[in-house]
């Protein structure tokens, strides 16, 4: 097969034919939707945060896992940056990055430490983590809230900010997907992830190191929620002890609509980061074509359900010409 | 027949002695000996749990032993990993191969040890490249860029071979390679196996077909009860004299069956195919009479009951009762008609192990003690009260849960939930599979009063001891077909043996 019709035939373009679709048609209703100063910087803007989640989020559903906590560790990450420059004040606005990273890496770990050692099912795991961490946000922060004026102006202008008209997190969002979209494509450890994900039974009698892999694939996606936290304090510039909430769901949509199967072996973080922008742009586009807000929820819910039956018939479909191709 | 330990004191690449491995109060393993030398294909053959799994998860690093001697190439080793064992040079072919169906046929192949360039990035061309040669030396074609998922057995199978060269195996472990293959794969497979043995590598082929055994092979290693038995080369042997070294013990004085009453046909099924799992099925059960199903495990004999009650689909024949025809993947109509079927796995599709035994008991009949769609314990209990006693289940009471009981008990309970429905065809399953002796002969017992009741009983058994005890009857079965029909009087461990190893036709 040629490169073109690869790139053709592949899971993702579908989706981001779809993206484009969505977008054109929003356009054509309301131009200012693309055309204005606003209107382009939000359509850029607004997915990048979820898109770094979704990222990390698809990397541990391709090892046939599922981190629901991510929603959680995006709100902490986000209130210990907010914390971070009130109680240290001057610290180089840097190195939140780097402290949100590893904070995120760290619950992640636990995660995975979890999931791998006590034999329990990932969804059932992330479900008791996904309180856990929301109940330690909701303690530490209380009533109280992170505001603007708490934190420096060069890091609340990196949430906003752009550059050569694209968004400083857009850019910090692409480079991160490149970075792991090349990863997975083609590092070992990264096809190992896949293989994992394929047939677990199987990567064990292979003699794949499945547990440290798992592990590595929640620490990842950790970290990855806790930068798309400091991301969320720059951007917003207001933290409640509800920051993130749900967005977990939105992630693992973000990545089923993408293409990466639930039951792991398929996908990749591309899709994953394109179903982000579809989901978030839909929510946008919506009201501009003029949809009520009661069927907003339900047209993402759709694109879900539409999805998943794309892709099983897409599979029976492979599967037969496989087999046909066999018997021939 | 030779020992090994008297033979010349060649390099062996692989020298297993007196190996045991025990799973809690199981021992699954108490001898194991083989000697693997370099350029030789070497048969390892035994029956159901004699432990020659056992032996090939010890070698291929599954599975740690509690005793005995490892060495490869003179050395002593012990692999914690599978991963250990490959490194050494050890390349086992599982039954089921153990592929990523997701992943292409080349990235399956050298998963974990892909060709690498600049910054650790997989060199997909020179992968590709290393596959198609390794296809070329095995004379395959398979397309490298396509998938796993839908390759045909036969082709996992020379996936899984391509795997064992690439890794440039010393050793190489097929177990029971050709059970899913055509004539013509099985000849493939076989001038790949030479073709590796003249480069010098050892083969361990483990099968059940002794044609496939004497064909290929040059040497055999008979295990029998966890233990090593002999060790032949294949020209100084034959079929009747391995078939006598797996059996080897006395058959005869275990459970006797009670003398019944035969009387009609309760059972007739007819010509069930069904491609691939079994085909054209013909057998009758009377009123009165043990019949079993012998053979080896994966013959099909399950299916065949499954097909029988209606679980499974069958594509052509037909199955009766009492004259009149059950309808196919209806297990309610032969529960209707009158047929049980007590499944190989109590635990996992006989019993529900959190439910008392009362509600156990009376699950199968629950609709006709409910009163206005209501079911009491009372009523449950009275009914399971019957026939805990009937079939003395030890439990201390009815209420406890039926995960608690013995296994011996749990199976009893099971025949209760099936006994209680009235049915004039009972299907047991391996009826006394996991269970202890004493208990066992209690089941038999319970079997045979059954029989003595005018029940038709089918009972597939992969013990030996069990089917010439117990059957008026054994029909045996070999890769879907029934092979042989074998009156109690004529039915010998060796006949019975032979049939399982064997199509149809061949003459001992």
């Amino acid at each position: 097969m040629s490169r073109l019709a690869h790139v053709l035939k592949a899971r993702e373009t579908g989706i981001l034919l779809a993206l484009v679709l969505v977008v054109v048609a929003t356009t054509i209703k309301n131009p200012a939707f693309v055309f204005s100063g606003d209107g382009w910087r939000d359509l850029l803007l607004t997915p990048s945060i979820l898109m770094l989640v979704a990222v990390g989020q698809a990397i541990v559903i391709v090892t046939r896992s599922v981190d629901l906590s991510v929603g959680s560790v995006v709100g902490l990450s986000a209130y210990l940056t907010g914390r971070v420059f009130i109680d240290l004040p001057g610290i180089p606005w840097p190195l939140v990055f780097l402290i949100g990273l590893v904070f995120g890496g760290l619950l992640g770990l636990v995660n995975g430490a979890l999931v791998a050692f006590a034999r329990v099912p990932a969804l059932v795991i992330t479900l008791g983590t996904l309180y856990v961490y929301r109940g330690i946000n909701v303690m530490w922060t209380g009533s109280d809230r992170i505001n603007s004026s708490d934190m420096p102006r060069e890091f609340l202008a990196l949430g906003t900010g752009s550059l050569l008209g694209i968004p400083w997190l857009t850019i910090i969002a692409v480079v991160v997907l490149v970075i792991a979209g090349w990863f997975l494509r083609t590092q070992r450890a990264g096809r190992e992830l896949y293989a994992i994900g394929s047939d677990p039974a199987a990567a064990e009698l292979y003699g794949l190191k499945v547990t440290r892999r798992v592990l590595a694939a929640f620490v990842v996606c950790g970290a990855l929620a806790g930068l798309a936290g400091v991301l969320y304090a720059a951007r917003y510039g207001t933290v409640s002890s509800q920051a993130g909430s749900g967005w977990e769901l939105d992630a693992v949509g973000a990545a089923v609509i993408g293409g990466v199967a639930i039951f792991g072996g398929s996908g990749t973080v591309w899709g994953a980061a394109i179903g982000a922008y579809l989901l978030l742009t839909i929510n946008r586009a919506l009201p501009v074509i003029g949809v009520q807000d009661f069927w907003q929820r339900a047209v993402v819910g759709v694109l879900i359900l539409g999805a998943i039956v794309l892709d099983r018939v897409l599979a029976v479909r492979q599967s037969r010409r496989l087999t046909e191709a066999r018997e021939s | 027949m030779s020992d090994p330990s008297e033979q010349q004191p060649a390099p062996a690449v692989l020298e297993l002695s007196r190996i045991a491995k025990a799973f809690g109060a199981v021992v699954a393993l108490t001898n194991g000996t083989l000697r693997l030398e370099r350029g030789s294909i070497h048969a390892l053959v035994g029956e159901n749990g004699a432990g020659k799994s056992t032996l090939v998860k010890i070698v291929a690093g599954l599975y740690r032993r509690d005793a005995g001697e490892f060495l490869l190439d003179g050395e002593s080793v012990d692999f914690a990993s599978t991963a250990e064992a490959k490194d050494a040079g050890i390349a086992v072919i599982y039954q089921e191969p153990t592929l990523f169906p997701d992943l292409s046929v080349t990235e399956n192949i050298f998963m974990g040890r892909q060709p690498r360039g600049a910054l650790g990035m997989i060199d997909r061309r020179a992968m590709r490249q290393a596959a198609l040669a390794l296809f070329e030396r095995l004379g395959v074609r398979i397309d490298p860029d396509r998938p796993t998922l839908g390759l045909s057995i036969a082709d996992q199978q020379i996936l899984e071979i391509a795997k064992a060269i690439s890794l440039d195996a010393k050793v190489l472990v097929m177990d029971e390679p050709t059970a899913a293959l055509s004539g013509v794969e099985v000849e493939r497979l076989f001038a790949v196996a030479r073709g590796l043995r003249d480069e010098g590598r050892a083969i361990l082929f483990i099968s059940h077909r002794f044609e496939e055994v004497f064909a290929l092979c040059d040497t055999v290693t008979v295990m029998r009860d966890g233990a090593y038995i002999a060790t032949s080369p294949i020209g100084e042997t034959t079929v009747p004299e391995i078939v006598r070294q797996m059996v080897g013990r006395d058959v005869t004085t275990l459970f006797p069956k009670q003398e019944a009453a035969i009387g009609d046909v309760v059972l007739e099924v007819e010509g069930l195919t069904q491609p691939g799992v079994f085909s054209d099925v013909s057998f009758v059960a009377r009123s009165g009479e043990i019949v079993a199903l012998a053979g080896l495990v994966g013959a099909g004999r399950s299916e065949i009951a499954r097909a029988v009650f209606g679980v499974d689909p069958y594509a052509s024949g037909s199955v009766r009762v009492g004259g009149r025809p059950l309808p196919r993947r209806r297990p309610a109509a032969a529960m209707a008609a009158g047929v049980a079927l007590v499944p190989e796995d109590r635990r996992q599709q006989g019993l529900v192990l959190e439910s008392s035994v009362a509600r156990n008991a009376t699950l199968a009949i629950r609709r006709s003690l409910a009163r206005l769609g209501l079911l009491t314990t009372a009523a449950e209990n009275a009914s399971a009260r019957i026939w805990a006693s009937r079939l003395e289940v030890k439990t201390a009471s009815l209420d406890t849960e039926a995960g608690t009981l013995s296994g011996g008990n749990q199976q009893k309970v099971v025949l209760a939930k099936w006994l209680a429905t009235g049915p004039r065809v009972l299907i047991v399953d391996e009826p006394t599979r996991g269970i202890d002796v004493g208990t066992k002969a209690e089941v038999h017992r319970l079997l045979s009063e059954l029989a003595g009741q005018g029940l038709a009983i089918v009972m597939i058994s992969s013990e030996l001891p069990e089917v010439l005890g117990m059957a008026d009857r054994v029909l045996v079965v070999h890769e879907g077909r029934i092979t042989a029909d074998i009156p109690r009087e004529q039915a010998t461990a060796e006949s019975v043996m032979f049939a399982a190893t064997h199509a149809a036709g061949e003459a001992a």
